[in-house]
């Protein structure tokens, strides 16, 4: 935990300081008759952001707060196993959207969630990872008309367009 | 009376099909959301806010507004059933109520919650009703600076009073409005803060683009880690005689549920205390006032109607400061506000003027609400417990799924769902690290008004800060939110240079 408390504060102030730098592409200074730049919200923001990045350091530089105290690991074993499954899976979904559309990426993802991750019986999957699609179907791109992205899988939708819509 | 003239009116929009529809539906799905362990009001509203474009946005807010309520309800029954809070706004329900059900009272502690919840909710619409014109017809008068002052205010409560750690309270604030300014200058009308150049970033970012990554992506990751094992659930059973004693129990404890719901109302308002703290406040002077303060924690009747009575309190006032300041009294309410900003329903003294129907049908709905919440809650109490038995490895997934969709709606953009997967996973990772995530929402949601307020008073002002220390109602408050802010930074001082004057609060 202690190491992770000085690499995210290192890191979130590299970033501060990236946000000031990317401010200052705009005027930050005072315009006359036009009041503050466009970029100077942000940039001081940002300069108070990297301030209180420091004040962290410090802190844990004096073990000031409990994370910079704590001998525990930042992410234990189970918890790295979940991240890494899970936030893996998440991505993996977002990513096919792009190819398969939501409707072929969320089916897949649910049935590795469940029956992989949950451990439950491939009835209960196929039920799940079967119905939640149809019901996003007549809820976002029936009821709403919000079109989901259906990628390469959109030919197979042109019937039920013809008959909903 | 002009108000209940102009509440009648509220009645009468509540009582609209649709919007008693939507009234009970949002309800329902609030006590099932606030049922569920990890699960709170936020997150639901969070999640949910994108599917309510199906119906017009008066009955979009009267649903969300329901959900709220239920959640408040809802929370406590995974507190007293299973013994982990539903919500976080329900971590003081444990304390007696789940004493209560071990000690086979489940179905007491149950209804006595339910009617705590209703009654908590019942004085503070009152208070809210009574409050909220006043208020509003004051805010009337506000300029740039007192509004500017007012959301440094809001800010200053999250660093004064949230008790999190300092600095990264202040790093949460600032980068959620350094989020909220990308896109175009609205003044100079350039792009501004486009990252990498990637064309997403010129719409902006969406505060429900990080709302549900914090709220639902980053929440989700972090009750797999946490809520491992399942714990053993009690029985209840729900009868009309159980139902009649509670009620005599409400007389007993009159004392709890008042004071809980003062509190609840009063905590609730300020931006960064709400309904968590307030029901925790509640509970301990209700142990503090009572006669024997020994039965506390072991399953005492008024130790679940002070904190249930508080939280849904909290739940109302934190809708006091958005409906008529337009500065949320809580996360919930926050991206309550930035819903209403989408459908161009801007909260502020203006719409108690321009939006009349819209605030009081809001009004009438809160009643409604509170009404048919006590009223679903008694009578489904099964249903629910059957619904807590759903493994969360069913949960998970549906939410992440809900998440996605619920995240490509409002802008229809695939920039935005990827850029929540990073905000969810960073939220995840920084919550591990004691970073405080609400504030960022609460910035992310006000930044648009909160920056062209205060370039508005500074150009008027010529570049003086002195506008907002010198105008009437901007100047006290500023000073307020000075205070606030070099209040954490006194306390340490004073145990330095008075050693033993405050050692209880270290």
């Amino acid at each position: 935990m202690r190491r992770a408390e000085i690499v995210a504060a290192i890191l979130l102030a590299v970033l501060s300081i990236y946000l000031m730098w990317k401010s200052a592409e705009l005027p930050i200074g005072w315009i006359a008759d036009e009041g503050p730049g466009g970029g100077a919200f942000p940039f001081w923001l940002a300069a108070i952001m990297l301030v209180c990045c420091l004040w962290t350091m410090v802190n844990w530089y004096r073990h000031l707060t409990p994370p910079s105290n704590s001998q525990n690991s930042f992410m234990n074993a189970y918890a790295l196993r979940m991240f890494i499954l899970v936030g893996g899976a998440l991505t993996v979904m977002i990513g096919l959207v792009h190819i398969i559309g939501m409707y072929g990426s969320i089916p897949l993802f649910l049935l590795f969630y469940l029956r992989f991750l949950g451990g439950h019986s491939w009835i209960t999957t196929i039920l799940v990872a079967l119905l939640a699609p149809v019901i996003i179907f007549f809820f976002f791109d029936i009821a709403m008309r919000i079109v989901l992205p259906k990628g390469y899988l959109e030919p197979l939708f042109f019937p039920l367009y013809s008959f909903f819509l | 009376m002009d108000i209940i003239a102009l509440l009648l009116d509220g009645f009468v929009i509540a009582f609209q099909p649709l919007n008693l529809i939507v009234i009970i539906v949002g309800v329902i799905v609030g006590l099932f959301i606030g049922a569920m362990p990890g699960l709170g009001s936020v997150n639901g509203v969070a999640i949910l806010l994108p599917m309510t474009f199906l119906v017009p946005p008066a009955s979009a807010i009267i649903f969300l507004a329901a959900l709220y309520y239920g959640a408040m309800y809802g929370g406590a029954i995974s507190s007293i059933m299973l013994g982990i809070p539903g919500a976080s706004t329900a971590v003081a329900t444990t304390f007696d109520g789940r004493p209560l059900a071990l000690k086979g009272k489940a179905d007491k502690a149950l209804i006595t919650a339910a009617m705590a919840s209703f009654i908590g909710g019942t004085i503070s619409i009152l208070l809210f009703t009574g409050f909220a014109p006043m208020l509003a017809n004051i805010a009337l008068d506000f300029g740039d600076q007192e509004i500017f002052a007012l959301m440094l205010l809001a800010f200053a409560t999250f660093v004064g009073l949230s008790g999190d750690d300092i600095p990264k309270t202040i790093f949460s604030i600032c980068i959620g409005l350094v989020f909220s300014s990308v896109g175009l200058d609205i003044m100079s009308g350039e792009p501004r803060l486009v990252f990498f150049d990637i064309i997403g970033f010129m719409h902006g970012i969406n505060f429900l683009v990080l709302a549900i990554g914090i709220y639902g992506i980053g929440e989700m990751m972090w009750t797999i880690e946490s809520n491992r094992e399942d714990s053993a659930m009690s029985k209840a059973v729900i009868s009309m005689s159980g139902i009649m004693d509670s009620i005599r129990d409400m007389g007993r404890t009159w004392f709890s549920w008042t004071i809980g719901s003062l509190l609840g109302f009063f905590v609730g308002i300020l931006p960064a205390a709400g309904a968590t703290p307030g029901s925790l406040m509640a509970y301990g002077v209700a142990k503090m006032t009572s006669k024997n303060p020994g039965n506390f924690g072991k399953g005492e009747v008024a130790g679940v109607v002070a904190p249930e009575s508080a939280n849904n309190a909290a739940s109302t006032g934190s809708l006091l400061p958005m409906l008529t300041l337009g500065i949320p009294g809580s996360p919930t309410t926050a991206i309550l506000l930035g819903g209403m900003v989408i459908w161009g329903l801007t909260p502020g003294p203006l719409l108690f003027v321009e939006h009349k129907e819209f605030v009081w049908g809001l009004i009438g709905s809160l009643y409604v609400a509170n009404f048919f919440a006590v009223l679903i809650n008694l009578a489904f109490i099964p249903v629910f417990l059957w619904v807590l038995k759903m493994p969360f490895t069913i949960l998970a997934p549906t939410i992440f799924v809900l998440c996605l969709v619920g995240g490509y709606a409002p802008t229809q953009d695939m920039h935005d769902i990827w850029l929540m997967l990073i905000f969810g996973v960073g939220a995840y990772l920084l919550r591990k690290l004691d970073y405080p995530l609400a504030p960022a929402v609460l910035a992310i949601v006000l930044g648009p008004i909160a920056e062209p307020a205060l370039r508005q008073s500074l150009l008027i002002s010529d570049g003086d800060f002195s506008v907002f220390f010198t105008r009437p109602i901007a100047g006290p408050i500023t000073i307020i939110a000075i205070i606030l802010l070099i209040l954490p930074a006194v306390k340490p001082l004073k145990r330095r240079f008075f050693p033993g004057t405050n050692s209880e609060t270290s």
